[in-house]
């Protein structure tokens, strides 16, 4: 019990703020994320979830205040603990290959790096080490992205928005890929509005509506239609995405 | 008249970065229809031999000093400047037209395209100063030469790119309509194409002026360009070599400081209007990106 | 062939079968153009103690008399057979001249190429590095200035304070006065080399500068950068390892493809400091309606861009995978004008037309 209490990546009343405004764009927020486990943070879009990624890196644009405390173990969070897996995959270089972009990512890591068993490690064969990021499709790129958060050795992975722009059959691999990794012992922050997918993976929700912290729910309340959700936003969007999940079933064959 | 005063001040006085190109090239026109004006004005009696008054260094009485004849430095830079300003008005605006043209051919006519093509990739893939001598060469040297040769080896990269704007032009759905309606490629040349090119052929010519003069200068150095009787900064810097070696270095330093300052300012000009209606230029041949001239 | 560079290579030699005849005949008909009579560049002051059936003579002897097209494929009959004529000026065979100049201009063209591109573009990297400080804004104020700096201007500055004023270097010519190749020591020529080089590195800086400090400001402001940043890297390692790739790789391309300007300025250089290379024969020819060296030089000069711009190529694409091209792709075909579009825009256009009331 204790090592569980120890190993936990802890943030408390995190506030984003614009320069000159008394508004908060961004939370309070807290949550608290264990090791091994996933924190789902969903929201519409312009919710402000790609800024708490960036607060948590201490990468946030200039004009842009942050408060609030990060722990990690009760230390003050570094961003060096932890491995992003951006949104865009413009993030890869584009004149360089794989391989040699893992070795980038795997100087941080203390412990030798094997590209080509990281590279198995998120369903790769060795042969796409060899290749640059414009000759990847889009499944391929983002699985080297995930890659490169690995190679880092960090133990804790904030995965933004993994799905968006994937055909459904990668985007479920790619979460099944995410859960592999959450059983191997890793804390993950997943954000995403894929919120059907998310709960394949995540243990709590956390959810967003126009930056403010509605509600942080376990799985089990997604079920049904949303009785389990406190709040009338969260069950909005657990129905809305319910209700476009089917008819989108029925037409898929109609349309082409 | 009065309208138009009007318009002009509101324009210039806008003060985000429009305006300021604008104040920017209003300001470049003055100075050039000033020192056109100015240089071909000049007494003659300003330039005129004086033994007596050789090789002085700048004073009040020659604020830049004067020759190895006694002529003074300030007024044969102005009328220098002004001859230099003439040709590479006249070649640069041949030039802008001949690009125009060669763009919208390419643009309504396959064959014509081909031929286009071919012509701007051989003109990119040759020395460009040397095709300029060739050409001057061709034409027999002088005034006209110079004149011809900057016109004639400065378009190709407009052209391409005019040529290019065109063709998504003409892919558009209302000039295939004209063209089913019988029109004629001259007239949607005239109607169509060049009302939307505008932009670029201005911001192309401006861009193009200051290589123009640079080139004109460098021709006329060599001795194939400007006649050396008539005042040129290039034919100037040429003779100013035995007077340098002497220590007379004012000779060499304002013409070519005149010539500068002029294109500096065409420079900066070009490389506004360059951002604001020029797409960035990716050549395939490695070619920095938005460079035209 | 099927690697990338050789496919490259390929599609290259396909252009050069059009572009080299092309040019040939460009060439040709511009020298053809020059309203100089040759047999008077060649007799010069003379002119007057030949009479007109002399004259005549000369030219039927030079094939003068014959129709352009006829001497132009006699002129690329001898070319093929490596005779490019005599040169009027320097009273020999062309070939002779371009083989004997061609090395001093190789020794001025290649330390400026080397030493444009080496300050070029340190002075762009670190500009890149200090984006919007001082330093930035000097190099590319610098930068701005000396690329509207007439060439053969900078090279009579340059005289005036180094040779003149100071009195530190040579102004004139590969040797000093008197001294001939064989006694010359290494030193001596590099003293002489000093000046010419300045002149002409500094003239192909401009540029150069400029695109290094776009391309590497663009690596550092983007996305893969700030990706690398976020995980830990730093910026001076940033910029000199994956950003040199972005910003050194294109820069070689830049500079390659910018060799046509080089022999320009060397042109200029040449002129000014008597170096006894190419540059300086071009325009001896040029002045002196020497025909066949001009023509010589302009094809040398032109074998040598392209030699330059297909180097360039393959070094781009090297670095930039991007850029190569790849068997599987192939060219879409053209779209053909649907004949359908025509005739319904034509309808409805027509419809349009019979509604609105004329005025």
């Amino acid at each position: 019990m204790k090592t569980q209490q120890m190993m936990s990546l802890q943030v408390e009343a995190l506030t984003l703020t614009m320069k000159g405004h008394s508004q908060p764009l961004v939370g309070p927020l807290s949550w608290r994320l264990e090791a091994g486990q996933c924190m789902g943070l969903v929201g519409g879009s312009g919710a402000g979830k790609s800024l708490v990624a960036d607060a948590l890196f201490q990468a946030l644009p200039a004009e842009i205040e942050c408060q609030g405390r990060m722990t990690l173990n009760d230390a003050p969070l570094s961003p060096l603990s932890m491995a992003l897996m951006p949104q865009s995959i413009e993030a890869l270089d584009p004149l360089a290959p794989v391989t040699q972009q893992i070795r980038r990512f795997a100087r941080r890591n203390a412990e030798a790096v094997d590209p080509t068993r990281l590279l198995a490690q998120v369903q790769l064969e060795a042969e796409a080490g060899a290749l640059f990021p414009h000759q990847l499709s889009g499944g391929m790129a983002r699985r080297v992205l995930l890659a490169l958060t690995l190679a880092t050795g960090a133990d804790w992975l904030v995965i933004d928005e993994p799905t968006l722009g994937l055909d459904p059959t990668v985007a479920d691999q790619l979460i099944q890929l995410l859960s592999t990794l959450k059983a191997q012992g890793k804390g993950v922050l997943l954000i995403s509005h894929d919120l059907v997918r998310l709960i394949q993976v995540a243990d709590e929700v956390m959810i967003l509506a126009s930056g403010q912290q509605v509600e942080t729910a376990p799985v089990a309340a997604f079920d049904g239609s949303g009785g389990g959700l406190k709040h009338p936003f969260s069950r909005a969007l657990w129905q809305a995405q319910q209700w476009t999940q089917n008819p989108l079933t029925i037409h898929q064959g109609d349309e082409r | 008249m009065k309208r138009v005063m009007v318009s002009i001040v509101s324009i210039v006085t806008r003060s985000d970065d429009t305006g300021k190109s604008y104040r920017l090239a209003l300001f470049m026109a003055i100075v050039v229809t000033l020192m056109i004006w100015g240089g071909g004005a000049l007494p003659d009696t300003m330039m005129a031999v004086n033994p007596a008054q050789r090789s002085l260094a700048p004073s009040w009485q020659h604020w830049l000093g004067t020759d190895l004849l006694g002529r003074d430095m300030a007024s044969r830079t102005l009328a220098g400047l002004a001859q230099s300003l003439k040709v590479g008005l006249l070649a640069a605006a041949l030039s802008t037209l001949l690009a125009m043209v060669m763009g919208m051919m390419a643009a309504l006519n396959r064959s014509l395209d081909r031929l286009v093509s071919s012509l701007t990739d051989m003109m990119l893939g040759m020395p460009h100063f040397v095709l300029l001598i060739m050409v001057a060469y061709a034409f027999g040297g002088g005034t006209v030469g110079v004149t011809w040769a900057v016109a004639l080896t400065h378009w190709p990269r407009l052209a391409r790119l005019l040529r290019h704007e065109a063709k998504t032009l003409v892919k558009s759905d209302y000039v295939q309509v004209s063209r089913s309606l019988g029109r004629s490629n001259l007239w949607l040349a005239r109607h169509h194409l060049m009302p939307h090119l505008m932009p670029q052929w201005i911001a192309g010519f401006v861009v193009i002026f200051p290589h123009a003069i640079l080139h004109e200068a460098g021709l006329s150095f060599i001795g194939l360009g400007i006649e050396p009787h008539l005042p040129s900064i290039g034919v100037m810097l040429a003779n100013s070599l035995n007077a340098m070696l002497a220590g007379f270095w004012w000779v060499v330093l304002a013409p070519g400081l005149g010539l500068m300052l002029v294109a500096f300012g065409f420079e900066r000009l070009g490389e506004r209007l360059r951002r604001q209606a020029l797409p960035p230029d990716r050549g395939s041949s490695g070619v920095s990106p938005g460079q035209v001239a | 062939m099927n690697s990338w560079w050789g496919r490259l290579m390929m599609k290259r030699l396909c252009r050069l079968v059009w572009l080299l005849p092309l040019t040939a005949v460009l060439l040709f008909t511009l020298v053809s153009l020059a309203p100089i009579d040759p047999v008077q560049a060649y007799v010069g002051a003379r002119m007057s103690m030949i009479g007109p059936e002399q004259q005549a003579a000369i030219e039927a002897a030079w094939g003068l008399d014959q129709p352009g097209w006829i001497r132009f494929f006699h002129w690329l009959a001898h070319l093929v057979q490596g005779d490019l004529g005599d040169s009027i000026s320097y009273n020999a065979p062309v070939l002779t001249v371009l083989v004997e100049r061609f090395p001093a201009s190789l020794a001025l063209m290649g330390c400026s190429f080397l030493a444009a591109f080496v300050v070029g573009s340190g002075l762009g990297v670190l500009a890149a590095a200090c984006q919007g400080r001082w330093p930035d804004r000097l190099i590319r104020g610098w930068a701005m200035v000396i690329s509207v700096s007439p060439g053969f201007w900078i090279a009579l500055l340059f005289i005036s304070i180094f040779a003149v004023q100071l009195a530190w270097l040579p102004s004139c010519c590969a040797l000093p006065p008197g001294v001939t190749q064989d006694e010359a020591h290494w030193w001596q020529y590099g003293r002489h080399l000093v000046l010419p080089v300045l002149t002409l590195s500094i003239y192909g800086t401009g540029p150069l500068i400029l695109h290094v400090r776009q391309r590497l400001i663009g690596f550092l402001d983007g996305p893969s950068a700030r990706h690398l940043r976020l995980h830990g890297m730093s910026s001076t390692r940033l910029a000199l390892g994956p950003g040199s790739r972005h910003a050194l790789g294109s820069a070689v391309t830049v500079h390659l493809a910018s060799i046509g300007e080089l022999f320009g300025g060397s042109v200029l250089a040449e002129t000014i400091f008597a170096w006894p290379g190419l540059g300086q024969a071009t325009v001896k020819a040029a002045t002196g309606a020497d025909a066949p060296l001009l023509l010589g030089i302009a094809l040398v000069t032109v074998v040598v861009v392209l030699l330059g711009n297909l180097l360039a190529d393959i070094l781009a694409a090297w670095v930039d995978p991007r850029l190569r091209i790849m068997p599987q792709e192939e060219t879409l075909p053209r779209l053909k004008r649907l004949p359908w579009l025509k005739a319904s825009a034509r309808l409805k256009t027509a419809s349009r037309l019979k509604v609105e009331p004329k005025s």
